[in-house]
């Protein structure tokens, strides 16, 4: 066992863990927080995905000895993330693509959407105006066993016209 | 046994609350498990799966309680598995309280708190378990009425309720609210199935499109899944077996296990119980570790038939055969009809494959145990952990807390044992969460298929004549691999419930044919087999890719449009408006289909009906196929479903979308991996499904019938949806797939094969 610092969602964490212990486990037992989630342990599914970095990154296969000086920002994150990204005065209470999910009433059990959540929110830091290709593309590595790709695709492009006009009122 | 498709349908759907409740009180409360009935079988239909009416269901005190504040808390015992079952069910509630639908609150289920409405299966929740509730409602709402006329001095026919404000007709100052009248106090009345519902014409609240009230909490990351519960004093669990599950009831045996494999791992203890193998710390890392570093020395039979025999072994396994139709003489229809088709047909064991390996939390006492669990069915599981733990089922609580979507019978019940035997073997609380592999490898599966199909028709374009021999095994749900290795039960013979069996109205059945025969050929699942249990839609996609593309291939040899080779053959309007509404919305221009396509990509367009025991489903789908690499792209699906009234068309729209998606992951690739040892297909590598890149457009259509009642909508569109895509294959290459899925390698030999 050792000790870590972690930056996670711009606070420092300090955690005790063995060296291999992957990143998720501290995630979801000393930091309970709920976004990250088990799903396969074999970085297949998207279920633990975090930002480190600013890249996704699946947590269930990341030690937490790697993320010394690193970034983490997880579900729990992504607003203020988006506001620092985007250098707005006040984070707002959601981020784009958490809005559109609600908007586009896309998730079913939503499980999955932790990984969505992440990997939708990096896709929009990189591209202003994902077409169709792009986001399956992108988002390829990300299962949903509902059913609700194409739910997500329109609400990926809901956030990025809602993220557009914001950056247009300036 | 003779049955008419269109007075099934009534029989299904016309049961009234009374019979339901007596057909399932009868069967559950004694069994405590769904068996075999000659009432089940007859009506087809899910309502053995209902349980009631207990002492507590006929008090409304049971159903809900209306707040101080003007609020109610509803006590049903259906659960959101995201679906949008318990927002449907508000809206039933708030509807006949004249409550607005933020003024509900459902409770969480729980074996203490919450009605038994029995296994939440077969898309039953609206059709099946919230008659009751709405009963539940209106007594209430009459009681309310009752006690607002004395408070306020007027007729009780005067009175009128918004947002349970009741106010009196002319004296718009006089008012009082529900919460006034009775406010956490009891009714203390009976449920009398006598008090007025409303009628359909002046709902406000059902029917309308309602944004699910879990998606919110869901997206902002807040929502409790049953990932998250975290009890105090509680430790990790991890099951220890082989990687993929070897023959049922055979049994693994241990040889030997070496302790000293974890001695490194530090605060990690070792659960041995019979043959069930498992290791707890305190840290979830060590657990998970430990697991997979303890050398366990297994000896596992080799007694499956593995992928490439299993079809030969059901056909050639002792049967126990049932007549699910017979009408007419299908022999004297097939001979001197002008066209007839005779084929054979292969569908693979699937796997559950819930996003999220099940997990569970259980603390179990000396003298009592408490169990978080997404079971689909609460007071079963209390049962089933009450008789491994040797308590009597009062004493054990269980509390659904909501997983992954698991589309029938996942591990969940395993899990929630597993965790129980821990538990009770090291006095605390213990979290069990399976690994991918414990979920893949172990599943109880949507058990394999075969058959043999033959069809004729007239000249006319009229079904004369119609057989189908199907064979699978039953479902071996009594037991979970938790109990059947720490205890040595004897593992017992496969209930086979008709929705084990081949279905009638998916076997031809939505088709008026004169002479027709349908036989479920029952194979022993004990010995031999793997583990079986339901699955979304049991056993339909297998059986309408085998008798939907029977039709469609009449429709091709007649030389019709295989649209209106169907509308020919179709009595019920039902089945003409679902047709309409797929049609319209893809712009469908009529033709014979198979008409020869030149180049390396083709494309084709298919489409098929289908069901699973309620409900109207239609599907039309595009694809691609590439004849070089054998690989399907479906490019859009048009489904369609009537399921009468619609409580909620959002949450229909988002279940049809569902099901387009999943049935075309079935379609294409879903098919559990195996050798004579056990289970290969352990993970998403082994046992891929749908992707971004290759998940189709979907166009979902809701038909409300306002008139008619609901019935479910959560499976009725995925035996035409794969249907469709096995017709469009043949549209598009001029040759019939026999086996699903559709994988390359199959697609190229049949392509070669011609």
């Amino acid at each position: 066992m050792a000790r870590y610092t972690l930056s996670v969602n711009d606070r420092s964490a300090e955690v005790e863990a063995a060296d291999d212990t992957p990143l998720l486990y501290v995630l979801m037992n000393a930091l309970g927080l709920k976004g990250p989630r088990f799903g396969c342990g074999l970085a297949q599914c998207g279920s633990c995905s975090v930002l480190i970095n600013g890249v996704e990154t699946r947590s269930c296969v990341t030690p937490v000895s790697e993320l010394r000086g690193k970034s983490i920002v997880t579900l729990e994150g992504l607003a203020a993330h988006y506001a620092r990204e985007k250098k707005l005065a006040q984070a707002p209470d959601i981020h784009p693509l958490q809005q559109a999910f609600i908007d586009e009433n896309a998730p079913q059990c939503g499980y999955c959407y932790n990984g969505m959540l992440v990997k939708g929110a990096e896709l929009l830091s990189r591209h202003a105006d994902p077409g169709e290709d792009v986001i399956r593309r992108e988002m390829n590595g990300h299962l949903c066993r509902c059913g609700t790709y194409p739910r997500i695709i329109k609400a990926v492009q809901r956030a990025a016209r809602a993220i557009r006009d914001t950056a247009s009122r300036g | 046994m003779t049955e008419n498709k269109t007075e099934n349908k009534t029989e299904n759907t016309a049961l009234s609350r009374r019979e339901l409740l007596a057909a399932g009180g009868a069967l559950v409360v004694s069994f405590g498990m769904p068996a075999t009935s000659k009432a089940e079988i007859k009506t087809g239909s899910f309502a053995a799966y209902i349980v009631g009416p207990t002492a507590q269901d006929t008090e409304l005190d049971s159903w809900l309680a209306i707040h101080p504040n003007n609020t109610a808390t509803l006590l049903f015992g259906r659960a959101e598995f995201g679906q949008g079952t318990v927002t449907g069910m508000m809206q039933i509630a708030a509807e006949e309280l004249d409550l607005d639908l933020s003024q509900v609150t459902a409770a969480k289920l729980d074996t203490a708190v919450t009605r038994n409405q029995g296994n939440q299966v077969s898309s039953s929740s609206i059709e099946g378990a919230a008659p009751s509730l709405r009963s539940a409602a209106a007594e209430a709402r009459r009681a309310l009425l009752k006690l607002a006329a004395e408070r306020l001095n007027a007729p009780e026919d005067a009175l009128r309720v918004t947002g349970g404000v009741v106010t009196a007709a002319n004296r718009p100052d006089v008012k009082i609210t529900y919460g006034e009248l009775i406010g956490d106090k009891r009714f203390s009345l009976k449920v009398t199935g006598n008090a007025p519902e409303k009628p359909v014409s002046s709902y406000r609240v059902v029917g309308t499109r309602v944004p699910r009230i879990d998606i919110p909490d869901k997206m902002r990351g807040t929502y409790e899944y049953l990932q998250h519960v975290r009890v105090p004093g509680m430790l990790h669990g991890r099951v220890v077996r082989p990687q993929g599950q070897a023959a049922l009831a055979s049994g693994v045996k241990i040889k030997s296990i070496d302790e000293s494999s974890i001695a490194n791992i530090p605060g990690v203890q070792l659960v041995r119980k019979g043959r069930f193998v498992g290791v707890v710390a305190a840290d979830e890392w060590s657990a998970v570790k430990a697991s997979r570093a303890l050398k366990v020395e297994w000896d596992i039979p080799q007694a499956l038939p593995g992928r490439a025999r299993l079809h030969d072994k059901l056909r050639a396994s002792k049967t126990t055969d049932r007549t699910v139709h017979e009408s007419g003489d299908v022999n004297a229809a097939m001979a001197g009809a002008p066209f007839t088709v005779q084929a054979s047909f292969k569908g693979p064991y699937e796997s559950h494959a819930p996003f999220a390996p099940n997990c569970a939390v259980a603390d179990v006492r000396t003298d009592s145990a408490d169990v978080y669990s997404a079971t689909q069915r609460l007071f079963w599981l209390r049962d089933a952990l009450a008789r491994v733990l040797k308590l009597a089922p009062d004493k054990v609580r269980v509390r659904y807390v909501e997983s992954s979507g698991t589309f029938g019978h996942s591990g969940y019940d395993d899990a929630a044992t597993a965790a129980a035997i821990m538990s009770q073997a090291v006095g605390k609380p213990v979290r069990v969460q399976f690994s991918r592999s414990d979920e893949h490898g172990w599943d109880n599966y949507g058990p394999a298929h075969v058959c043999d199909v033959r069809a004729a028709a007239g000249a006319d374009g009229k079904l004369l004549g119609f057989e189908y021999h199907g064979w699978q095994h039953g479902w071996n749900f009594v037991v979970e691999p938790s109990e059947d290795l720490a205890l040595d039960v004897p593992v017992p013979p496969p209930v086979l419930p008709p929705a084990a069996g081949v279905n009638n109205l998916t076997a031809g059945g939505v088709y008026a044919i004169p002479n027709r025969k349908v036989i479920s050929h029952g194979v022993n699942g004990l010995e031999g087999w793997l583990k079986g249990s339901f699955l979304r839609s049991p056993l339909d996609l297998s059986i309408s890719f085998a008798s939907e593309q029977v039709i469609d291939e009449l429709a091709w040899r007649a030389k019709l449009d295989p649209v209106a080779f169907r509308r020919k053959n179709v009595t019920d309007p039902r089945w003409h408006g679902v047709l309409d509404a797929v049609l319209a919305a893809s712009k469908w221009q009529p033709r014979v289909a198979g008409e020869r396509r030149d180049g390396d990509v083709v494309k084709g367009t298919g489409v098929a009906l289908g069901t699973h025991f309620t409900s109207y489903g239609a599907a039309l789908a595009e694809i691609e196929v590439n004849r070089k690499t054998g690989a399907i792209r479906v490019l859009h699906v048009y489904g369609a479903l009537d399921p009468g009234l619609v409580v909620n068309p959002l949450s229909v729209e988002q279940q049809v979308e569902g099901q387009m998606i999943q049935a075309t992951s079935r379609m294409l690739h879903e098919e559990v991996d195996f050798d004579p040892a056990g289970v290969t297909s352990t993970d998403w590598a082994s046992y891929p499904i749908l992707r971004f890149e290759e998940a189709p457009a979907v166009t979902a259509l809701v038909v409300s019938r306002p008139d008619q009642a609901s019935t479910g909508a959560g499976e009725e569109v995925l035996a035409a949806t794969g249907a469709a895509i096995a017709n469009a294959f043949f549209d598009a290459t001029g040759v019939r797939m026999r086996e699903r899925p559709l994988r390359p390698e199959r697609v190229l030999a049949a392509l070669k094969a011609g």
